[in-house]
């Protein structure tokens, strides 16, 4: 369910690989909610719709999230570690 | 009897004149401890800029004395920012990235630095361009 709801709300959800992979993906955000909507229908009937959507730009977004996390966390050791080291900074 | 004591006494006197001496060197070690001539020259001469990868780079045309400096600080560097990523459980390229944004951050006007789309800057007076996701 999670998954569906990630994909849902990126742009990745309706890229031109998305449009290849099944019409009815290709339009609007009406359709894509439609879409959902579908799927969560299909969910509740027992049934599963697997929507494989192109989870490669889903994840270097995550990954730029965590690296500009990463930077601030490390920010304070890092200019410490310059101080500290004088002759090659 | 009197002899022997007096040796024993001289001893103890070597040994902590020895280890004041010693504790001495490590302070000025650490005091002194700045760049080297070659290396300020090159940075204020604008011969060698701030990487945004967090090491030092050429920046005009390279000699052989450059080169052997620019890679013997680098080496340096990957080993303090190796070590001090380890101890932060961060990566080589994460905390090197985040070193590069202070130290470009720290460069002096006239001095280089590396801007996010790859090109050498001159550090004026305002502050430096810089990636997006430095603090």
């Amino acid at each position: 369910m999670n998954q569906h709801e990630l994909t849902s709300n990126i742009p990745a959800a309706t890229s031109v690989a998305m449009r290849k992979g099944s019409g009815m993906l290709g339009g609007t955000r009406l359709a894509g909610g439609l879409v959902a909507m579908l799927v969560m229908g299909a969910g509740a009937l027992g049934g599963c719709i697997s929507v494989n959507a192109p989870d490669k730009p889903i994840v270097i977004e995550l990954n730029i999230n965590i690296r500009q996390e990463v930077i601030y966390r490390l920010a304070d050791d890092a200019a410490g570690t310059i101080q500290d080291n004088p002759e090659i900074f | 009897m009197r002899r022997m004591s007096e040796k024993k006494r001289i001893g103890k006197l070597g040994l902590a004149a020895g280890a004041v001496a010693l504790a001495l060197a490590g302070l000025a070690g650490t005091a002194l401890a700045q760049r080297d001539p070659a290396y300020e020259a090159a940075r204020s001469g604008g011969k060698v800029g701030e990487k945004m990868d967090g090491y030092l780079g050429i920046v005009g045309a390279s000699t052989p004395d450059l080169d052997k400096m620019v890679k013997d600080i680098n080496i340096k560097r990957r080993a303090v920012y190796a070590q001090k990523a380890q101890a932060a459980n961060a990566t080589l390229e994460e905390y090197a990235l985040t070193a590069g944004c202070l130290a470009i951050s720290r460069t002096a006007p006239g001095e280089k630095y590396q801007a996010p789309d790859g090109s050498w800057q001159t550090r004026g007076s305002g502050p430096p361009q810089r990636d997006s996701r430095c603090p």
